[in-house]
């Protein structure tokens, strides 16, 4: 619409280069893939697998891994469009969940401080990462890989410190029972309106009445959120921007006057703190925390990012393409077990939906840049 | 015309040294507006190291720098630019994979709104970059376009043209026409001559003597960290520019034959051709 109302210069038109027609505009959009993907799935699990599955309480059996996944996706997506990676994310995770749990458990801090306290140390683990990386100039895939054993054995010690000997620490969910700000990380949302919608038969409900699915878990609010924050943070403030531009050419970006090291910071710590939320989430949740949470979680949510568009070498990407590449992810873990598929090809899929997306996105990328090689 | 004018920028033995490496060793030139300094210089002559003094990124170990007939001691690039010195590199620092609204305003992104929820003005920054795009004669299908998919010449275009917008009175080019072939080395170089009319001061650093003499008011020539000189153009042929540039020896001509009159194969059954261009690594 706006071109119309441009005058054109005629004679600059270059009759050789064909103007970008609607499909190749939607070509253009990193997530495309993830969005086929997530079709595909949808449609091979609506016919393969028991109906139970799209039922509202089938719906959030997959959501929530999904979001647990997806809000560490995010984290990365955003890291890896800057250029960089953290494969440190998963052992955050445990890190984090244990300094939260001991905060609460040992040193019986309130649930405010123990939050406070979790996220000062994913603070300090992201500026170390960002630093370390920034300062050697070393790939951050080597830095970050020192701190995945770092984390993970600091977790182990840490536990067995603090439960005296046990690589699990309990007693969560006593001390947090009637912590008004421990709800914003656990339980769901919209219980009222679910029962309302429950007793005018809407959805389905137990024979007492109550719904089957109490409300929205709240971690799957938080990954919306998150999702629509980033993708908000990447497409329309400068930020995001600085962002694309680190990622894409750290050199042309400080040289237009970008802070790169501080954009680089600034993420590291971002996905550091992505994972000490979702630990938080998953140790409000299950009342305990132990040395295996987020294992392996680092290398999903590089994968539900890639799916999600972003390339490996940094400058692409986008949020909302992480989200539907974590969704997808919680859709074959738990859809497998609703057919008769034996649920160890989930790590086959993985490998190869990996391996497709890549491809996928090299054509694209390729296609969309205009690129001849 | 423009001597008793003050120049837009001005260094008098510049000298710049890495520890005990002397870089620069007694520069001096002047840029008027309005006219295209070419900065001549064989590899290794310094003129990278000029430039990186020039727009701020290394200070100056001795001599004079003025800007605006005011001696400046640059602390960053950004220094640099507030006096409104622009350096166009020869990467061009643009992204690839980046609109070309991107890349125009990267660094200096227009915002809208308030508070936390300032915002880029997608819209705003469209509108400047088709605009600008339009004036130098490149048609933009769409602003959103990536610059990956432009050629060198437009991206080139694309980086003076920012520069411009953003307010440069002294334009640094680094080798702007290396990489280009024929039509697009004249579309930059037209380019140039645009800028200079709009009474920008143009430093234009090269060592393709050919596009130099095709744009250029004057020249200024490097050697081994020291200028040799400065001609305007009326002063000096092309060919004194090319023998000035390779340190003063005259330049070993390709068109001619051995001077020692030997057969075209040498004894050890190697051809001739073979010491032709140690020969020249020497000049």
């Amino acid at each position: 619409m706006m071109s119309a109302s441009q005058p054109q210069t005629p004679g600059c038109v270059d009759e050789r280069i064909e103007r970008a027609s609607p499909l190749t505009a939607l070509m253009r959009r990193p997530e495309l893939g993830a969005v086929a993907g997530l079709i595909l799935v949808t449609a091979f699990f609506l016919v393969f697998a028991n109906a139970s599955m799209f039922t509202l309480a089938g719906v959030m059996n997959f959501l929530v891994p999904a979001a647990q996944l997806g809000i560490l996706a995010i984290g990365a997506a955003l890291l890896m469009i800057g250029g960089e990676f953290d494969l440190s994310l998963g052992s955050m995770v445990a890190f984090a969940g244990f300094v939260f749990a001991a905060a609460l458990v040992v040193w019986n801090l309130p649930v405010p401080l123990a939050i406070l306290a979790a996220f000062a140390v994913a603070l300090a683990v992201g500026f170390t990462n960002a630093q370390i990386v920034l300062r050697t100039g070393l790939p951050s895939f080597i830095v970050t890989l020192a701190f995945l054993f770092i984390l993970r054995g600091l977790t182990l010690v840490g536990l067995k410190w603090a439960s005296g000997g046990a690589t699990q620490l309990r007693g969560v969910k006593d001390v947090v029972a009637d912590s008004i700000v421990a709800r914003l990380f656990s339980g769901s949302l919209g219980e009222a309106p679910f029962r309302w919608l429950a007793a005018r038969g809407l959805i389905d409900s137990f024979p007492n009445g109550l719904p089957k699915v109490e409300g929205i878990p709240v971690v799957i609010v938080w990954f919306s959120a998150l999702a629509l924050l980033a993708t908000w943070l990447l497409v329309r403030t400068r930020f995001g921007n600085w962002i694309y531009a680190v990622g894409g050419d750290a050199g042309a970006a400080r040289n237009s006057g970008v802070p790169v090291e501080r954009v680089k910071t600034i993420l590291f710590i971002g996905t550091a703190c992505c994972a000490t939320l979702v630990a938080i989430l998953t140790v409000l949740d299950a009342g305990s925390t132990d040395a295996r949470r987020g294992f392996q979680k680092e290398f999903e949510a590089i994968i539900a990012a890639v799916i999600g568009g972003c390339l490996l070498t940094g400058g692409y990407g986008s949020a909302i393409g992480a989200f539907f590449g974590s969704i997808i992810f919680g859709l074959v873990l738990i859809g497998l077990t609703y057919t008769s598929i034996d649920q160890d090809w989930y790590l086959v899929f993985l490998g190869g939906m990996l391996l497709v997306a890549v491809i996928f996105n090299n054509v694209i990328r390729k296609r969309a840049t205009g690129e001849r090689s | 015309m423009t001597e008793q004018m003050v120049p837009l920028i001005e260094v008098r033995d510049l000298v710049k040294r890495f520890g005990s490496v002397i870089a620069l060793n007694g520069v001096s030139m002047t840029v008027h507006a309005g006219e295209v300094l070419c900065l001549l210089g064989d590899n290794g002559a310094g003129k990278s190291t000029l430039i990186k003094t020039l727009s701020g990124v290394h200070p100056h170990t001795a001599g004079a720098f003025l800007v605006n007939g005011e001696s400046r001691h640059f602390s960053g690039p950004r220094d640099a630019m507030a006096a409104g010195i622009a350096t166009v590199y020869q990467d061009l620092a643009m992204i690839p994979l980046l609109s070309i609204t991107r890349n125009f305003f990267m660094g200096r992104e227009p915002l809208k709104g308030r508070g936390p929820f300032r915002q880029l003005d997608l819209a705003q920054a469209d509108a400047v970059t088709r605009r600008e795009m339009q004036r130098i004669g490149i048609d933009v299908r769409d602003p959103q376009q990536a610059v990956g998919t432009l050629s060198g010449g437009e991206r080139q275009c694309v980086a003076i043209a920012r520069a411009v917008y953003f307010g440069a009175k002294v334009l640094i080019l680094d080798e702007p026409t290396s990489a280009l072939g024929v039509t697009q080395t004249a579309m930059v170089l037209t380019y140039i001559d645009r800028v200079r009319r709009e009474g920008i001061g143009v430093i234009f650093i090269t060592h393709n003597v050919r596009h130099a003499y095709a744009v250029g008011d004057r020249f200024t020539i490097l050697n081994r960290g020291q200028t040799l000189g400065t001609f305007a153009k009326d002063a000096i042929a092309m060919d004194a520019l090319y023998d000035l540039m390779a340190g003063g020896k005259p330049l070993q001509r390709f068109n001619e034959g051995p001077d020692d009159g030997t057969a075209a194969v040498s004894e050890t059954g190697l051809p001739r051709a073979r010491t032709a261009p140690t020969a020249l690594a020497h000049v």
